[in-house]
Order: structure tokens, then C-alpha cells, then sequence
């Protein structure tokens, strides 16, 4: 919202010792923040001055060569308008004026002196709406009252302040200069001042009205009679130029300047083109309008339209029709001043076009401004389009509201703020609102004005009394409450820390993805979840796995050359399942390249990856309780490097390489589901003691075929040599000429132990015997003989 | 035998001290003490000695200043050989080492622990809700009814054919709604709701995705200066002791009072420079008393209970406090900008 200074100090007095800025400040520091504070021509050193003077330039096609009187001297300028001629008046910026187009200096001008300028309007910083193609294309032409040698801006009535306000949605009274004046007011302790609202009415008016909607809670109707059509008188036009609305007739300016003035939308209709009725209804599905832009507009029955009975004239609050439309031989006018329910004007708008107007009907109107509105509208027509006013209004009124009576106490107040205010320090704040208020012992009984459409119960009237106290008074006190212990989710920090412990980068991307990605990464059968309106085809849908995004981080890195990748991501994977939205956390982790071992550094393999999981899962507290078992992987991982994660028979994740389709780099990632894997309690530590009597070790290698695993060579050994193997670690895993082509061999450390005695060489040896005659049975091995 | 003694004596002397290594070491013995040795002869010759006893002092004394002037030169020669070897195997220490390094913890991790372990130490609970959400839960509880203006302020994103039924979170007050419901039985309520956040907005400080965390507190006489108090505390603890909180009257639908708080410009500390606008204080945060409809349609009677409630973004958090200017390069997950956060962060000690 624009606010005219000019403009507000037509309702409430600030002293001119207050500066626009301060002012701006002042707004802010009670909860209206301001944007930008700035003069509306932002140019200095401008003069009235009359050209005495003028030749054309002896070295040029177009410029003139003038002498200009400012009073205090005489300048030589030359300039280069058409119009630039003799007798006339004209804007001077003298040498050090500063235009936004930059200073103005004394210079040679082709051999002649040039110690100014002649200015056009478009020189001097308005918006280019408010311009015509005469303000570009000449100097600007003062009318003979202009007096030589004073300002040109202050004649011309643009010597205006306009501070530009970002509102809070609530306060829909700020776009009134009324509702501003009583702001204004509350600060400085001024009384808002009378609007004047008389005119003189003739005849009696003639017209049928019909509200066909809940959607309409007031509508009132007025007739004016032969207007004249033509320019508003300056001071409309400037308090519209300052308020951003670019000045078109009288009557159109009438409506937008009553509008700024009272915060009520107002439409005006051709009353000859709109015949003797009105009726106000929702829009029928597809019914057709073509409003002024001269736009045909399909509705829907969520749009709410004015009609004349038979068809659309107007879509209500939002934009007018073409038909009914004020135009340069308009004479009677209809005076349309309503309420619209926000939400459907708010919804109708952001499909045609949001304006001043809708905006204003979104944010909540007050029904007392209706009716001002409207007489207002009046009292300007009657002044300045030389209206006759038509006797009596229709008018439909299913308003409900009246003035709230709120109480309220003193001890609530400091109770919420934490402050100790007094009685008549509340009473001031009340009382400088202009809000009604009784005082009973420490109970305020405050009426609340209408035009506070935001102030309905206790609390609002705290912060009324909040944001006039001053905030900086409330002084800051510790929150005294019982001690407790806080809470927070330890476990997802330790998988963080310890995948860092491990060297490996934390990330953090966006959740939103490619559709067609979506699938990848799983081999789960799921719905996935879009978006209704994405911002674009890359960010529409929900990740289910996380690992899309980390390829995407490891090709944006390799991409700049750097191929030493090893990054994680803890996030969410969504889905729909029986109509329910579902989402778990999921653990992704993609390495490539070098593992950083300083001077050691070993390219990333299949047991790399592996170990970071088994380690974070051993960390965690289910060694012993997974398995890293071939088994159905997503498309995207290699077939033959890859194996799924099984925790106690349930998978909980992947592990692999990327698929050489993928990229033909060494690229190996796992992901496992955090929720899944929580879902299985871990215990507490218990010392086990630590054994009396020493074991003994055993090494043994066996050859095998390559289709044999380790982890069978290992089910059968634990299961041949019993409770008194307590350890079995591979120590070597060796192929090559030594052995067959096909063949793999593997060389296992064996721990046994008895926690009661101390073994025998004999009862080991008998054990080991048996498992090696066990693996070699079962499994086709052969055991490997020392070189 | 006396004289002979000493003269030997000297000898032995100036010979050891013209040993250069074990092996001349040894024949020295062995000229002295084998079996043809001049000391071994001398050992014979006691049979013959007129005075047995002097003589055989006098040998001892021989022997011992032998033995000792070898154990000495034994020793010398040892650490010597020792120290030759020891040269032998002098490395290289400024060769890289081998280790296994630090993996970095995401900046908006450490904001988010950060900001969590304050909390926790003031008895906060942590409180992470769904990220998809209904329009109850993030608006229409929130008081913030269908068709609202304040939730323009939001450009929200709905599912597929779910609008204004089910969404991404715009803010992470749903979390607010959900524990308050949760324990409308018990009382008091003390919580952080970190989490992510979605919204329709996309340039060099707002990203679609982004942080958020929401502060809560419920029980019969928290106040708006109790907001004040803690919301000081927090921002000396993460932005320096010397930061100060101003409030601004502000409106958000879920508050009343509503305040806009700001915090001295850590840059400039206040006197005004570029990124506070000259203004000293830069924003970050929004708050205020939890309105009553939000804790009556969450089961709490406003007549008994009132209470706070905050919300900040955590990527401006990490913004200011790591000196980061483009939002997008926190989810951009460049290498180059993980590497840098390997390391711990120093804390800002609240005095």
C-alpha cells in the first residue's frame, strides 16, 4: 500500500516537524513495516523559469539555442524539444541538479554554452504509466500561472512524500487512508478528521435489485445523473499518481480516489447500457463474460456475477464488463458499493486478474464504509463531473455485524505480556485508537470500532496494547519450569556420526524428483505420490529411494573432475499405500573412486562398501543378527555385484555396483530402510567374562569351486566343529595359476575355546579333522597344502 | 711388578683408544686374555713370583682395569653401531600419513544439532513429524481456514488430486498441532520441531525445499517476556554473547500477539553495513502468544493454559553463521563445499 503523505495529512495533522521517514519508522515500530520511503519526484534543484530567448542552434538540424529567466538570473541553455519556443514556462534543472537519469552539469553544447536543462516530465522519475508520449517527446509546458523562480514541483502539486507499506494480511483497514489516519493518530495522539459526505439530491431513484446469493452480504445502488466526462482536477490526479493508479476521467478517478479514501471498492456502470435491474448470483458452469480488457471470460458457478437481469454484466469485485462500461459519452451512472465474500472474490481473482479492488474484498471490508463510500462518491461527482444526484439508494442488507464489546483485564494483559503496565496507560492506548472503553476496577470494557475487522476477542486487544506500549518494554525473563530431562532421537545421530567416523560426507538434496526416476533403485512394488502443480517435470514427484539423488551428486561432482566420491544421505522415502501416505527413513551411501587412506588410498571395490555397512551395522548393534546374500536387486545395480541385506529373514536394503549402463565407472552404493531396521531392539552391553584358559588356533585353506561362497564354507564349519569354535576369520582369499581356472581358495583362521578347561591338542585335532573332512564332503573342497 | 702393571696399564690404555669397531675390540681380548695372552701369561707366572701376594694384587688390579676399559669400550662401541643403525632407518616424516579421514557432517546438520542440544539442555523435547501432511494439521488447525489470505503467504504444494486435502509441509508448526494433540491430557508442553520444509519458491535465498524449526510452550503462566527471555538465549548461544533480540508487532494467524524478531547484525554488530540494510538488526525468527483457537482445536483450554511458540528457518541460521550467500549452493552437495565442514566448529559460550 502506497500512502500519500499529502494524501493522509488530509485526515489527521502531523506536525511537519515529523519527517516522512520518521514517520515510516514510526508505522513500523507499531507493526506496519514499510518497504521504502521516498519523495514522488525524486529530482532536485528544479526551477519555473521562462525561455526569453530562442534561436536555432547555427551547428545543428534540432537544437535551440535559449535564454531562460529564473529570477535570480539568466541561463543560457540549449536544448533540443520541438516545442521549445519563445514566451513559454518551462521546468529548469539547474547545473548540480540531480535527475534520475543523472546530474546535470554546465557544459559546450557544439560551441554553445549550456548551463541547465529544459526538462520533459519523463525526465523527472514518475512511472511510465503516468507518462504520455508528449512527456517524452517535449519539454514540459507550464500553464502561465507558473511564477518564475519558484518550484516547479510543488506548482505542478507532485511535491509529495509516499511511503510504500508491506502489510499484514489482517489489517485490511490499512488500505484506506481513513484507516491509516486513525493509525497515524494512535501514535501521535491526533484525532482523525471529518470526510465530507453532502450533496444534493433531485428526484427519487427507480431501480430493482435482487440478491440471488449468500456470497453478497451488502449491496447498495445510487444513480447520478449527466455527468460530464473529463480530466479530474489536479489534486485527485496527484493523490492518485502518488498512490500508484494512473488517472484516466473524472468519473473513473472518482471511484479509484473514494476507493483510496474509504477502502471500499466501487463500481460504476453506463446506467443507460444497464438498463433498470441488477441481480446479484453465482456465475452458471461455462456461462460466458467479456469484461473490460475486452477478455471473454468463461465462468464457473464458483465466480459470483452481476447481471441485468438476463445476462453477466460484471464479475463482482473483480473486474467489470465491456458492456456496461463508462466512456467519454456516458451521462448516468448506477454507483455500485458492496460486500463480496472474500474467499470466492479471492479465488476468482487469481484466476482473472488480482487488482486493488479484490484485493481490498479478500482482505474484509467494513460495512459502515459502504454506505460512506457511496456518499462520497456523491459529493466528489457532484463537485467535479457536474452530477445531479437521484434521491434515495437500493439497497440489500444481510449484514450481521455490529460494534464488538470485548472486556478485558488488566491483570490478563500483564499475565500474557509478562509486564507490569497500569490502568491508565491501557486506557491511553484504547482511548488513542478511538475504541470505546469503559473502565470497571481493572475491567476494560472496549467497543470495538467496525472498521477493525481483525479485532475480535481478548488477545487482539493485547497486542493492541502491545504494539502502542512499545515492544522493546517487554524485558526479556527466564522461563522458570520444572527441570527435565529433554529428549531427542540419539540413534539417527549416531548413524550420522559413525558413517562419518568412516570418511564419508554427509548430503543433503531435494526430495522432489523426475517421475520417470522414481521406480529406480528398488525392487519394491509401490504407488508413488506427484505433486498437483509442480514448478517443473525434474522436481514433480516424491523420492522413494534416495540413491536417484546421490548419482545425481556423484555426476554432478565428476562433471568438475572430482571422482573421489564417497557421500551418504539420511532422508525420507514416500510412497501411498492403501490410500494412506507413508513415508520412512532410508540410509543411502554411494562411493567411488579412492577411499581415502592418506598415502594408502585404495580404490573403492565391492568390500569397501561392504565393510561401511557391516561396521555401521555392528556399531549399532546387530553383529551377528545380517547377512549379505545374493538375491533380487534393482535393474540398476550390477547383476553379479550386488546382494541385498537381510536382517533376522527380512530384507532391509541393497548393496551393489552400478550397473555398467549406468556408468562405466567403479561406482558402488548401498541403501538400507532406518525404520525397518530400528524395528529390531538391540541390548544392552553385558561383559562376558573373559576366558581363564587359553585356546588354540588352526589355520586351514581350502580350494573350491568359484560358485561356492564363503559364507557356506563357514555354515559348515560352524556347524561341524561346534560350541568350541569361538572364531572364524578368512585370512586369504587366493585365485590364480596355483589352482584351477575355476576354482577359489580360502584360507580361514580358526579360534577354539572351552571357557572351563584348557583343550587338548588331540580333542582339537579330532574337531579339526572332522570340519575339514565335512567342508571337503559337503562342499567338493579340497584342502590347500603349504607351498 | 708393580712398574709393569702400570706400564701395561698405559698401554692397554692407548691401545683402546684406537678401537674403531667390535671385531679390533674382540683381538684385543683375545692379545690380552686368550690363551696365549699377555694377561693369561702373566696369570701363569704367579707360581714363580717371589712376593705371591703383591704379585697377585698387582695382576688383579691389571685385570680389572681390562675388564672395565673393555665394558666401557664395549658399550661405547654398541650405542655406536646402535646409533649407525638407527641412522640407517631415518624416514622421510613429512611423507603423507596413512589414516582414515573425517567425513564431513552437513552444515544444516550442525545448525540443526546445534540448535537441538540447546534445548535439550533446557528440557525441550525433540520432536520430528511427517513431512506429508493434511491441510488440517498445516493450516486449518493452525487457524488458518480454507481460503485464508495469509496462506498466499505460503505458496503451498499439494498432492495429485488431494488439494486442499494433503500436502507437503509448508512449515513445521503441523509438528506443534501434532504433540499438542498428543498430550492434550497431560499439561505442560516443552518442544523443537526441526524439520524439512516444502515450498513454491526458487532463487538465491529461497530454495523449494529448506529448514525450519518451531519452538513450543505450553502451561498456565508462560509470557510473551518469557518468549523474549529465551528466544535471547538461543541467539547468544548461536550467534555470539553481545547479540540482542528486538520484537516487531507483526500477524501470523497462529499467534497473538505476533511479533517479528530480529537479532543484532552479527557482521557489523549493529552500526549498519550491507547485509542488515544499515538498519543494524537482521530477521529471523516469528513468534508470538499461541492463539487461543490453535489451543482450543488442539484439545487445550485457553482459559487455563497460554503459551509460546517460535518458528525460524535453519538455512538462514546456516546462511549467516557460515557466511554462505547462495541457498542453493547448501543443496547443491559439491564436494568442494562438504569438504569444508570435516571439522569441529568452535561454540559460542554464553557468559
Amino acid at each position: 500500500m502506497k500512502l500519500s503523505r499529502k494524501f493522509l495529512s488530509e485526515y489527521v495533522d502531523i506536525d511537519s516537524k515529523i519527517s516522512t521517514k520518521q514517520l515510516a519508522e514510526d508505522m513500523t515500530h507499531i507493526g506496519n513495516e514499510y518497504d521504502s520511503c521516498s519523495s514522488l519526484i525524486p529530482a532536485t534543484n528544479l526551477v519555473i523559469g521562462k525561455i526569453i530567448e530562442c534561436h536555432d542552434h547555427p551547428d545543428s538540424d534540432h537544437l535551440h539555442v535559449t535564454k531562460v529567466d529564473i529570477k535570480t538570473e539568466i541561463l543560457n541553455i540549449v536544448c533540443g524539444a520541438p516545442n521549445c519556443r519563445e514566451g513559454i514556462k518551462v521546468i529548469v534543472a539547474k547545473a548540480g541538479a540531480q535527475l534520475p537519469g543523472g546530474e546535470i552539469k554546465k557544459g559546450i553544447i557544439r560551441g554553445e554554452e549550456s548551463n541547465g536543462m529544459l526538462c520533459a516530465l519523463s525526465e523527472l522519475g514518475l512511472e511510465s504509466k503516468f507518462l504520455t508520449e508528449k512527456d517524452y517527446t517535449g519539454i514540459c509546458e507550464l500553464g502561465d500561472d507558473a511564477v518564475v523562480g519558484e518550484d516547479p514541483i510543488k506548482y505542478l502539486g507532485l511535491d509529495d512524500e509516499v511511503i510504500d507499506f508491506e502489510l499484514t494480511s489482517n489489517r485490511g483497514d490499512l488500505l484506506s487512508i481513513l484507516g491509516m489516519a486513525y493509525e497515524v493518530g494512535a501514535i501521535y495522539g491526533k484525532k482523525v478528521k471529518d470526510i465530507d459526505l453532502s450533496y444534493k439530491e433531485t428526484g427519487k431513484i427507480n431501480f430493482n435489485l435482487k440478491v440471488d446469493t449468500d456470497n453478497c452480504t451488502l449491496f447498495l445502488a445510487k444513480q447520478v445523473k449527466n455527468v460530464t466526462i473529463k480530466p479530474s482536477p489536479d489534486f485527485i490526479k496527484n493523490r492518485l499518481i502518488a498512490s500508484g493508479i494512473r488517472p484516466i476521467n473524472n468519473v473513473v478517478d472518482i471511484s479509484n480516489y473514494v476507493m483510496l479514501e474509504t477502502g471500499q471498492p466501487l463500481h460504476f456502470y453506463d446506467n443507460d447500457s444497464l438498463g433498470d435491474t441488477i441481480v446479484v448470483r453465482m456465475a452458471k458452469e461455462d456461462e460466458k463474460l467479456t469484461t473490460l480488457d475486452n477478455e471473454e471470460r468463461i465462468l464457473s458457478s464458483e465466480d459470483i456475477v452481476i447481471t441485468n437481469g438476463k445476462e453477466a454484466v460484471g464479475l463482482a469485485g473483480v473486474m467489470g464488463g465491456l458492456s456496461t462500461e463508462i466512456e467519454n459519452n456516458t451521462k448516468n451512472i448506477l454507483i455500485e458499493s458492496a460486500i463480496f465474500n472474500g474467499v470466492k472474490i479471492r479465488k476468482t481473482a487469481k484466476k482473472i486478474v488480482r487488482s486493488e479492488a479484490s484485493n481490498r474484498f479478500e482482505k474484509g471490508l467494513d460495512y459502515k464504509r459502504t454506505y460512506m463510500a457511496i456518499d462520497r462518491c456523491c459529493n466528489l461527482l457532484e463537485k467535479y463531473a457536474d452530477a445531479t444526484i437521484v434521491g434515495g439508494m437500493v439497497s440489500y442488507n444481510n449484514i450481521t455485524d455490529s460494534d464488538k464489546k470485548i472486556d478485558i483485564t488488566l491483570d490478563k494483559i500483564n499475565k500474557v505480556l509478562g509486564i507490569n503496565i497500569t490502568s491508565d496507560e491501557v486506557l491511553d492506548i484504547f482511548k488513542r485508537l478511538d475504541f470505546g472503553v469503559e473502565v470497571n476496577k481493572d475491567t476494560f470494557s472496549v467497543t470495538v470500532p467496525t472498521r477493525r475487522c481483525d479485532i475480535s476477542i481478548k488477545e487482539d486487544l493485547i497486542e493492541e496494547v502491545a504494539r502502542l506500549y512499545g515492544m522493546e518494554k517487554i524485558i526479556g525473563t527466564k522461563l522458570v519450569l520444572p527441570l527435565k530431562e529433554g529428549h531427542f532421537d540419539k540413534v539417527k545421530r549416531q548413524i550420522k556420526n559413525k558413517m562419518i567416523s568412516m570418511g564419508i560426507n554427509e548430503c543433503l538434496s531435494y526430495a522432489l524428483i523426475k517421475e520417470d526416476c522414481v521406480n529406480d533403485y528398488t525392487t519394491d512394488k509401490f504407488t508413488h505420490i506427484n505433486l498437483k502443480d509442480p514448478m517443473s517435470e525434474d522436481r514433480k514427484t516424491l523420492r522413494y529411494s534416495l540413491l536417484t539423488s546421490l548419482v545425481n551428486i556423484y555426476e554432478y561432482n565428476k562433471a568438475r573432475n572430482f571422482k573421489d566420491t564417497c557421500i551418504f544421505e539420511m532422508g525420507k522415502g514416500f510412497f501411498k499405500e492403501d490410500l494412506e501416505y507413508k513415508e520412512e527413513t532410508k540410509l543411502a551411501c554411494l562411493m567411488t573412486g579412492k577411499y581415502y587412506l592418506g598415502v594408502n588410498n585404495t580404490n573403492v571395490d565391492f568390500y569397501i562398501i561392504k565393510g561401511v555397512i557391516e561396521e555401521l551395522l555392528d556399531y549399532l548393534g546387530y553383529k551377528g543378527r545380517y547377512n549379505i546374500l545374493q538375491g533380487e536387486v534393482p535393474k540398476q545395480l550390477h547383476p553379479g555385484i550386488s546382494a541385498v541385506i537381510n536382517l533376522q529373514g527380512k530384507n532391509i536394503g541393497i548393496i551393489g555396483k552400478l550397473h555398467p549402463t549406468i556408468t562405466k565407472d567403479e561406482v558402488f552404493v548401498f541403501e538400507i530402510n532406518i525404520d525397518k531396521l530400528l524395528e529390531n531392539r538391540t541390548s544392552n552391553i553385558k561383559f562376558k567374562e573373559i576366558p581363564k584358559y587359553l585356546g588354540m588356533q588352526k589355520d586351514v585353506a581350502f580350494v573350491v569351486n568359484k560358485n561356492v561362497t564363503n559364507k557356506e564354507i563357514i555354515d559348515v564349519i560352524k556347524k561341524s566343529g561346534g560350541k568350541l569354535i569361538t572364531d572364524i576369520e578368512v585370512f586369504d582369499v587366493y585365485s590364480g595359476d596355483k589352482i584351477g581356472k575355476d576354482e577359489i581358495s580360502i584360507a580361514y583362521n580358526l579360534k577354539f575355546e572351552d571357557p572351563n578347561r584348557t583343550l587338548t591338542e588331540d580333542e582339537v585335532m579330532q574337531i579339526f579333522n572332522k570340519i575339514i573332512l565335512d567342508v571337503q564332503s559337503k562342499l567338493n573342497a579340497k584342502v590347500r597344502n603349504g607351498e | 711388578m708393580k712398574e709393569k702393571v702400570e706400564n701395561l696399564c698405559s698401554e692397554i690404555k692407548g691401545k683402546m683408544e684406537n678401537v674403531s669397531n667390535l671385531n679390533e675390540l674382540y683381538n684385543l681380548k683375545l692379545e690380552y686374555t686368550g690363551k696365549k695372552g699377555i694377561i693369561t701369561e702373566l696369570q701363569s707366572g704367579i707360581k714363580d713370583a717371589t712376593d705371591k701376594k703383591e704379585y697377585g694384587i698387582q695382576l688383579n688390579i691389571l685385570k680389572t682395569f681390562f675388564n672395565d676399559s673393555y665394558e666401557s669400550k664395549y658399550n661405547e662401541l654398541n650405542e655406536l653401531e646402535l646409533n649407525k643403525k638407527l641412522e640407517s632407518e631415518k624416514i622421510d616424516v613429512t611423507l603423507p600419513s596413512k589414516r582414515l579421514r573425517e567425513g564431513s557432517k552437513h552444515p544444516m546438520t550442525r545448525i540443526q544439532e546445534e540448535l537441538e542440544d540447546y534445548f535439550v539442555s533446557m528440557g525441550y523435547d525433540v520432536f520430528d513429524g511427517p513431512e506429508i501432511e493434511t491441510d488440517e494439521n498445516c493450516f486449518q488447525k493452525l487457524n488458518l481456514p480454507i481460503g485464508h489470505p495469509a496462506r498466499d503467504a505460503q505458496d503451498t504444494f499439494y498432492l495429485e488430486n488431494e488439494y486442499e486435502k494433503f500436502l507437503l509441509r509448508s512449515q513445521t508448526s503441523t509438528s506443534q498441532v501434532r504433540v499438542m494433540e498428543a498430550n492434550k491430557e497431560k499439561g505442560p508442553i516443552r518442544i523443537i520441531c526441526p524439520g524439512k520444509v516444502y515450498r513454491r519458491d526458487d532463487d538465491a535465498t529461497h530454495s523449494h525445499q529448506f529448514m525450519q524449526m518451531e519452538g513450543l510452550v505450553i502451561d498456565e503462566n508462560v509470557s510473551m517476556a518469557d518468549l523474549k527471555g529465551t528466544l535471547e538465549g538461543f541467539s547468544k548461544k548461536l550467534l555470539g554473547e553481545k547479540t540482542e533480540v528486538r520484537f516487531r508487532p507483526s500477524f501470523f494467524p497462529f499467534t497473538e500477539p505476533s511479533v517479528e524478531v530480529d537479532v543484532t547484525c552479527f557482521k557489523c554488530g549493529g552500526k549498519g553495513c550491507p547485509l542488515c540494510k544499515q538498519t543494524g538488526w537482521i530477521e529471523v525468527l516469528g513468534a508470538g502468544m499461541v492463539h487461543p483457537n490453535v489451543l482450543r482445536y488442539c484439545g487445550y483450554d485457553p482459559e487455563k493454559y497460554q503459551g509460546f511458540a517460535f518458528g525460524t528457518g535453519l538455512d538462514r541460521f546456516a546462511m549467516f553463521k557460515f557466511g554462505i550467500t547462495d541457498i542453493r549452493t547448501i543443496y547443491g552437495n559439491d564436494i568442494r563445499f562438504l569438504n569444508q565442514f570435516s571439522r569441529k566448529d568452535e561454540e559460542n559460550e554464553i557468559k
